[in-house]
């Protein structure tokens, strides 16, 4: 083994490596004190959030876990998030799939206004499309009886106004890294378009149909413009619903913690689990 | 047998002919049937409502016509005139926002992306534990919106918050717990929050963009006797710059537009301080049920956004092709 002494000139210098601990470490705290404050709070007995702050739990409780199913009707709001997360992540997906293949394999008239409607709407901000969207729905209400504001399916479409567009150019960029030449012993061996999509581009585009379908359930699940003006008492979700906790007499920090910390685990969880892909995807978007 | 090849003969002389343009016919419209659903979605999501919106400024849909806007009076300019117009209230008030989101927007995505490339470059080099850093950086970044802003919003609680036990107990800063969600500290306060869920992803894509420059490049300038700071210098800044002008376009796009933030922090009405022009255009529209001003402004504001994001890459696209020439 080469002696840890010898110093390369790729080493960096002792200045950075400080510099390097000072900022990290500096860095690590400020990530480190929101979440701590989150996870210990979660754990104290409403006296001691009502109090002034203190860093250690004068005991520990985990009835905050218990009644914060009660204070609110949060398994009702989780439910709804869910099903609104996944309704509109599973469409944009399946319709993404479908358009991102014809954008990746074939060049056609009006592919680029296609790609750059897509990438641009990706920028505009929700509350443009919110106030029409609201307003189609009340009156399309008013004028059919088919009732869309307030409802799942509603808040599901207003939702693919921020999924759709961002799956379809993440999996552009996913199929794009895809060789060409396995379609094309795929076109040799009989296949159709449609089979060679099926059997060959999404099978090799797996990780990446995962990694946009996390993505999107994440901003799904985390939305909060369209949620607070589309949905009512039975159908609110988590995004909204959390504020219960505060109109009521008592503000219930620790229940409203440990809410939070219980709604954060499944989107960070799958978000950690995936972040290698994330990155890849990021950038294959980015560098174009 | 004979029949048969006699009369199957004519089709296959004509077929060599008929059966390409069929496939061509079929691989040409094979795209556009693929698109269908998705143009279908785009013009119900996003085309349609989009029109709808500019036609919504030009109408006077005040609370009496949002049931039945057919029967919305025609206002010409008069919602972009009111939006615009400094010298009453509404038209200060938007100002007053955009200035307040200017500022919000410049500062956030200047200390992200300083905090985020920082970061990036000091763990650009593998030490032990960095592959567990970069996981535990990320965590604020995946949060849901919501629980992020509403965690800050405890920790800025005037009397049992941690933010005023660290800076009057703990550090003796000042004896007089400060407000930190009304008044002039909510600015500070949305500005930290913002900080704190968006420089992960400033961290995450620059992380992501290291990795593609190449080894040899920073053994060549070891080589000739460069040290670690002319490297991030002359090597790393330079081949960062076009993951810089898309990540910098996005940050500013992102949080010009964030509404969850203040919103979580501060509830349906923001302190004027700290009043950033999304919350701005929903209440006007959802606590005063003025949906033809709210319609101008969201036109107002996606004309503004069009320009930045154009004079932008006009800008930093020349920037480029002078320093590649």
């Amino acid at each position: 083994m080469p002696s840890r002494a010898v110093r390369s000139p790729m080493d960096p210098p002792r200045s950075f490596l400080w510099i390097r601990r000072i900022v990290l470490t500096l860095l690590g705290l400020f990530t480190a004190v929101p979440l701590y404050v989150m996870i210990s709070s979660s754990l104290k007995p409403l006296v001691d959030v009502q109090a002034a702050f203190t860093w250690v739990p004068s005991h520990l409780t985990i009835s905050p876990y218990i009644d914060m199913w009660s204070t609110v009707p949060l398994a009702h709001y989780f439910a709804n998030s869910a099903i609104v997360a996944l309704c509109s992540t599973a469409i944009s997906v399946v319709i993404a799939i479908l358009s991102a293949y014809a954008v990746s394999r074939y060049r056609f008239a009006g592919r680029r206004v296609f790609t750059s409607t897509v990438l641009s709407t990706q920028m505009f901000p929700g509350i443009l499309f919110l106030l029409p969207l609201f307003l189609i729905f009340v009156n399309i209400g008013n004028s059919t009886g088919i009732q869309l504001s307030d409802t799942r399916l509603g808040l599901i479409v207003t939702y693919l106004t921020f999924t759709l567009p961002f799956s379809i150019w993440m999996l552009v960029g996913y199929f794009d890294s895809i060789p060409r030449e396995l379609d094309e012993a795929a076109a040799v061996d009989g296949s159709g378009p449609i089979g060679t999509l099926l059997r060959i581009v999404i099978p090799a585009a797996m990780p990446g149909i995962v990694t946009v379908a996390v993505y999107s359930f994440m901003t799904a699940w985390g939305e909060v413009l369209f949620a607070s003006v589309m949905t009512n008492d039975s159908t609110r979700t988590l995004a909204v619903g959390l504020r219960d906790y505060a109109s009521q007499n008592d503000v219930y920090w620790n229940q409203i913690m440990a809410a939070s910390l219980v709604v954060s685990v499944p989107v960070v969880g799958g978000f950690l689990l995936l972040q290698r892909y994330l990155v890849a995807g990021l950038t294959a978007g980015s560098v174009k | 047998m004979a029949a048969a090849t006699q009369t199957g003969r004519p089709p296959a002389a004509t077929a060599p002919r008929r059966r390409p343009n069929w496939a061509r016919v079929r691989r040409a419209g094979l795209p556009y049937l693929l698109l269908l659903p998705a143009v279908c979605f785009e013009l119900l999501v996003h085309v349609i409502p989009m029109l709808v919106g500019i036609w919504m400024s030009f109408k006077q849909l005040t609370v009496f016509f949002i049931r039945n806007w057919s029967a919305a009076p025609n206002a010409g300019l008069t919602n972009y005139r009111l939006a615009l117009n400094f010298n009453n209230a509404v038209g200060t008030a938007l100002l007053h926002s955009f200035g307040i989101t200017l500022a919000f927007t410049v500062l956030v995505v200047a200390l992200s992306w300083l905090i985020g490339s920082g970061a990036a470059i000091l763990m650009q080099d593998s030490f032990r534990g960095r592959g567990l850093l970069r996981t535990y950086f990320l965590v604020p970044y995946a949060l849901p919106a919501y629980t992020a802003a509403i965690t800050w919003e405890f920790m800025f609680q005037r009397d049992n918050g941690a933010i005023n036990q660290i800076l009057v107990h703990e550090l003796h800063l000042t004896s007089h717990p400060p407000f930190w969600l009304i008044g002039n500290n909510s600015f500070a306060a949305l500005v930290i929050t913002a900080v704190w869920r968006t420089w992960p992803f400033a961290f995450l894509v620059v992380t992501a963009g290291l990795q593609n420059i190449s080894a040899d490049l920073y053994e060549a300038a070891a080589i000739d006797g460069a040290g670690v700071w002319q490297r991030i210098r002359r090597i790393t800044m330079p081949s960062l710059r076009p993951v810089n002008q898309v990540l910098v376009l996005v940050l500013f796009l992102w949080n010009f537009n964030d509404f969850s933030t203040p919103f979580v922090l501060f509830g349906n009405v923001a302190p004027a301080q700290a009043n950033l022009l999304s919350l701005q255009i929903y209440d006007t529209s959802f606590q005063n049920w003025n949906f033809g001003s709210g319609s101008a402004m969201s036109v107002l504001l996606l004309l503004f956004l069009l320009l930045v994001t154009a004079v932008y890459l006009l800008i930093t696209n020349r920037v480029r092709k002078t320093s590649d020439a």
